[in-house]
């Protein structure tokens, strides 16, 4: 920015470099940012070094290195709680995920093309109350569902986990692929048609390709948002055998011994892992996710 | 971008030219076999996971449900014993409230300024948008939760801080009057995805506006206050009232924070979580549902009056073109 007088590029944000403490903003501008990073990062960090210190530092400890790191809290982890261990809960968790990300991305996917791409009687209608149904506090269907998988015998069983998925209930993926149909260019189906396919074919071939982007921000979110809920599970699932990650983790504030802390914070970073990795993989795709739908993240 | 998420999501489908209308007359009815076909899965559950639930807890909030006996019309007496009898609930909606009102304006304040903050072109600001991100993946966790608790504790980090510097509150998640600031905080700390969608905002302000107010030697405030933030006023709107209506319904960091009581002293009995424990520990469905619909009444009021407020505060770049 040595010519300050030239107009300047398109790109350049702050609209009034000086030049002689223009130097040092970027140091400036590192070190602030950086230190919010570390303040918000610090209780991530303070839940893994939690995990390494011994019982008697865990909780009062100031100091982030544990002084006598030790294991016993991951092997105690992974031989669970309420004589269940790690690997039930985990694979109950992992079970539920799954069994969301395949519903939602199959159910949300064709509803979402009828919406974006279909004519149909009563679309108007049927469109006001899919959006309506984003808004929708959960607990007001919450009651009357109950009772219904009651009545089906399913109450602690993972179906009234999994099975509304595949009935695309959760209209914000609905709503988030329509949007990404909408981009795409009309010209592809109308070639298509015009060729003989109908609305069908034109699916499989033609969009169910092209939304792909769509279906894996899908995915991911209905992974992590299973993987942290804790409200569903805690109401439809009720012997230990059957419990989730999240509702294993519960199971530790009953505990009144202190003991008990450094296994369940061992135990809080296995059940934050899975996110982690997701994170570190797609972490270009979950924020461009955020930032082009408005997912709450 | 969000700007035009927010119009599609209040305003209905685009409207079709002439062409497609008489088009769509041809193909209505050939459509609609094929249409109602994808949708099944999608009909399906609105009727039956959807309007029929509503229905149905609409009609026993008017009853004495047990789950066991059947259903024992009492009509309005469930909602006269909320208002007049229930000390209980009236706590949980106070601090409920003071949660919404205090949680919402928090979070997007932190998210605008840090945006503000991330919003130049310098080396490694994708990754520190990310990290800023990460918490709002996490926060929503019991892990997450167990940790704060652990930090707000009597004698833990936080307390010994502060005790270092001479105020001694005695650990924060056993007064009542910090116990909902802990829940407060941990909803701030989530800034991040509101962060991210103010990031995308801001890069769709055009540039022409910066330079007219360099141009007019306007200062970085003034620049703030009369182009970025009136430019951003669909986002924040946007981003409010997510937030609202996803505060009203908090649940999982007062239930682990209280282990499931809402205490001390009810200080942390947020409006889900009383709900629960009416329905779920105390088997009274009729009186639960009439809680279930009054916070559905109140979140659709309160979206009401923000997107009736929005005319008078919120502007949409697109409408002058």
């Amino acid at each position: 920015m040595s010519t300050a007088t030239v107009t300047p590029p398109k790109q350049a944000a702050t609209p009034t470099p000086k030049a002689r403490t223009g130097r040092w903003r970027p140091v400036v501008w590192h070190v602030i940012v950086t230190a919010i990073v570390l303040l918000l990062l610090y209780p991530i960090i303070w839940l893994v070094a939690a995990s390494f210190k011994p019982a008697d530092e865990v909780v009062t400890s100031l100091s982030i290195l544990p002084n006598n790191p030790t294991l016993e809290n991951y092997t105690a982890a992974f031989d669970g709680i309420a004589g269940v261990s790690f690997w039930s809960y985990l694979g109950n968790s992992l079970f539920v995920a799954i069994g969301s990300v395949a519903g939602n991305v199959v159910s949300c996917v064709l509803a979402a093309y009828a919406f974006a791409r279909l004519r149909f009687r009563m679309r108007g209608l049927m469109f006001a109350f899919m959006i309506g149904t984003i808004m929708l506090p959960y607990h007001v269907v919450l009651i009357p569902q109950y009772i219904i998988f009651q009545q089906m015998g399913m109450v602690d069983s993972f179906w009234p986990l999994i099975l509304p998925k595949f009935l695309a209930t959760e209209a914000f993926f609905v709503f988030l692929i329509i949007q990404f149909m909408r981009g795409l260019p009309r010209e592809l189906d109308e070639a298509a048609r015009i060729d003989g396919c109908g609305p069908i074919r034109i699916f499989f071939h033609i969009i169910l390709p092209l939304v792909r982007p769509a279906l894996i921000t899908t995915a991911i979110f209905t992974f992590i948002w299973t993987w942290n809920d804790f409200f569903s599970q805690l109401i439809y699932l009720s012997t230990p055998s059957n419990y989730t990650l999240p509702l294993a983790l519960r199971l530790f504030i009953d505990q009144t011994s202190v003991s008990a802390y450094g296994p369940m914070f061992a135990m809080s970073v296995l059940t934050l892992i899975p996110i982690g990795l997701f994170f570190l993989a797609f972490q270009r795709f979950l924020v461009q996710g955020v930032s082009t739908t408005g997912l709450k993240g | 971008m969000v700007a035009q998420q927010v119009e599609a999501v209040t305003s209905p489908p685009p409207q079709e030219s002439k062409r497609d209308q008489a088009r769509r007359k041809r193909n209505a009815k050939g459509q609609t076999g094929v249409a109602y076909l994808f949708l099944t899965p999608w009909m399906i559950g609105a009727l039956l996971l959807t309007v029929g639930p509503m229905v149905a807890s609409l009609y026993l909030s008017f009853t004495n449900y047990n789950l066991f006996t059947a259903p024992e019309w009492v009509g309005l007496d469930n909602y006269v014993r909320l208002f007049t009898e229930d000390d209980r609930f009236l706590s949980s909606v106070s601090v409920t409230l003071r949660y919404v009102l205090l949680s919402a304006p928090l979070k997007l304040a932190a998210a605008l300024a840090v945006a503000m903050l991330l919003n130049r072109p310098r080396k490694g600001q994708g990754f520190y948008r990310s990290a800023f991100y990460a918490p709002s993946l996490l926060g929503a966790s019991v892990a997450i939760a167990l940790v704060w608790r652990a930090l707000f504790t009597d004698s833990g980090t936080v307390d010994t801080l502060l005790q270092k510097v001479g105020i001694n509150t005695g650990g924060w998640i056993n007064q009542p009057q910090y116990a909902t600031i802990v829940i407060v905080i941990l909803a701030v700390w989530q800034f991040g995805a509101p962060m991210v969608i103010f990031l995308a905002g801001l890069k769709q302000i055009p540039q022409d506006l910066y330079d007219a107010a360099a141009v007019d030697g306007a200062s970085k405030w003034k620049t703030f206050t009369s182009v970025t933030l009136p430019m951003l006023t669909p986002v924040v709107f946007f981003n409010l009232v997510m937030e609202i209506i996803n505060s009203f319904q908090a649940f999982t960091g007062a239930f682990v924070v209280s282990n499931g009581q809402g205490g001390p002293a009810d200080s942390t009995l947020f409006y889900t979580l009383y709900l629960y424990q009416r329905g779920f520990s105390d088997f009274q469905m009729g009186y639960a549902s009439a809680m279930a619909w009054l916070l559905l009444l109140v979140i659709a009021l309160v979206t009401g009056l923000l997107f009736w407020s929005s005319g008078r505060w919120v502007f949409y770049s697109g409408e002058d073109k």
